[in-house]
């Protein structure tokens, strides 16, 4: 039995998350959930999240869940998904400032206003759609995902770590941005498996297998 | 490396079946829409878009249905419209499956229910559809109007104006159909679509009046769009999606293979 938490904490779209687990998992016991008792019972956690930081945080903090982020991942696998993933940083720019969980070290920055690409066409903003990820480096997770996959992307905001080598996947807009951290027992995303077809639903299987390790 | 330009194909539907009126005249019946989605997402289809035509409460329980159904097999964005007046209206959407919903006449009604919507759930979940049509003559500098119902209540508002309202009510995205084109098969209105594009920072998504593979192009390349959006030349096998990538391809656009 494979126990897999999906935290609710009344941001996003979880049910596209608990559909593509729930796709590629076998003997999965899957929860969408705030419960500390649920989550601390997982095998592992995936951590969503859509929606303006300050209400992020608000409703974490509110429910307890940084703390029980914190406590889980010192022995088991977590997955962070888009504000999900930028909410384990130390702090956002996003509402004027605002800290958050501080589980990697480093800064969520807001894509530049007039931004263009190579034939000088605007970009907007937010980032959407489906764009490249290089994998800078080996990890379980890219198991059978071919370097440069496409991934789908909706963000305003990107991470910007303090420790090099916690990048293992890039992509651009028009610059080099980190679209994947990893630390032990955690990897964290900032685009939407659930909604990458093959390539996504093959990381949420990586995921379900994954020992934390790498 | 770069992002893509997206293709999404339309479903129209109509009490649980995917259909398309032709020119305004019939309306043909293309399919069993969690069929014809997961098809398209196996050919590669960006997103998916489906809009509710079902004028009836009862049909609004297929709706959902529907979505949950096609949700569960398709694994790419899914956005949902028709009939969304409330907050309700998105939540259901929402908890069914899609990703976005897309807000047209109540938009138009209520300009604060973007707001709100986009506040209580998100922009990145809030496209508003726009349907616009020319009401400059020949000679004079182009103009478009907002129209609802599907092209028949004009509403007297600037289709640039009010793009760039909805944006800073809070829209994620727009999506923009071309009244006069929707239907034709005679291309994108590029002009529209172009200066639609430039005066709002989020996505546009162009609608109405593709008949073929170029017209994907040009929408793109002259009309500024971030996506477009087809559905005849889809549902009725004139083209395939991995055609249309591979033109677009050729011509020179950043498409997902």
């Amino acid at each position: 039995m494979n126990r897999v938490a999906v935290i609710d904490y009344g941001m996003g779209n979880l049910h596209s998350v608990a559909k593509a687990v729930e796709h590629v998992g076998d003997d999965l016991h899957l929860s969408v959930t705030a419960n500390e008792k649920i989550i601390m019972a997982a095998d592992r956690i995936i951590f969503p999240g859509v929606g303006a930081m300050r209400d992020c945080m608000g409703e974490i903090k509110r429910l307890g869940i940084d703390d029980i982020l914190r406590r889980f991942v010192e022995d088991r696998p977590v997955l962070g998904v888009c504000v999900g993933m930028q909410a384990l940083l130390d702090h956002s720019d996003e509402n004027n400032g605002i800290d958050c969980i501080g589980l990697f070290d480093g800064n969520v920055e807001h894509f530049e206003d007039g931004m263009t690409d190579e034939k000088g066409a605007a970009l907007k903003v937010p980032h959407m759609g489906w764009n490249e990820v290089n994998q800078t480096r080996q990890h379980p997770l890219w198991q059978d995902i071919a370097d440069n996959s496409r991934f789908y992307f909706v963000h305003s905001y990107f991470v910007s770590p303090k420790n090099a080598d916690e990048v293992v996947g890039e992509s651009d807009y028009p610059e080099t941005f980190t679209a994947v951290l990893a630390k032990p027992n955690i990897f964290a995303v900032q685009f939407h498996p659930e909604k990458s077809q093959t390539a996504g639903l093959q990381l949420y299987k990586n995921f379900l297998g994954w020992d934390g390790q790498g | 490396m770069s992002l893509a330009k997206r293709i999404i194909p339309c479903l129209d539907c109509e009490n649980g079946r995917v259909v398309k009126g032709v020119k305004f005249l019939d309306i043909r019946d293309a399919g069993d829409p969690v069929e014809v989605s997961k098809r398209y997402c196996d050919q590669g289809a960006d997103e998916i878009t489906f809009l509710d035509i079902t004028a009836s409460h009862e049909g609004r329980q297929t709706t959902i249905d529907t979505v949950r159904a096609i949700a569960g097999q398709v694994f790419i964005p899914l956005t949902v419209g028709g009939g969304i007046r409330k907050l309700q209206d998105i939540r259901d959407m929402l908890n069914a499956g899609a990703d976005k919903v897309a807000i047209n006449t109540s938009a138009v009604e209520n300009p604060d229910f973007v707001r709100e919507a986009s506040e209580k759930f998100g922009s990145q979940c809030i496209v508003v559809a726009i349907d616009a049509k020319k009401v400059s003559q020949q000679g004079e500098s182009d103009k478009w109007k907002i129209f609802t119902h599907g092209g028949r209540n004009p509403t007297g508002l600037d289709a640039v104006e009010w793009a760039k309202k909805m944006v800073a009510n809070g829209a994620g995205e727009i999506l923009l159909t071309s009244m006069d084109r929707d239907g034709t098969k005679d291309g994108f209105d590029l002009a529209l679509n172009r200066t639609i594009s430039e005066a709002v920072s989020v996505p546009l998504i162009a609608s109405g009046g593709v008949g073929n593979l170029q017209h994907l192009v040009d929408g793109i390349n002259e009309g500024k769009a971030d996506a477009v959006l087809a559905a005849s030349i889809f549902h009725f096998d004139e083209f395939s999606i991995p055609e249309a990538k591979k033109y677009m391809r050729e011509k020179g656009i950043e498409v997902r293979l």
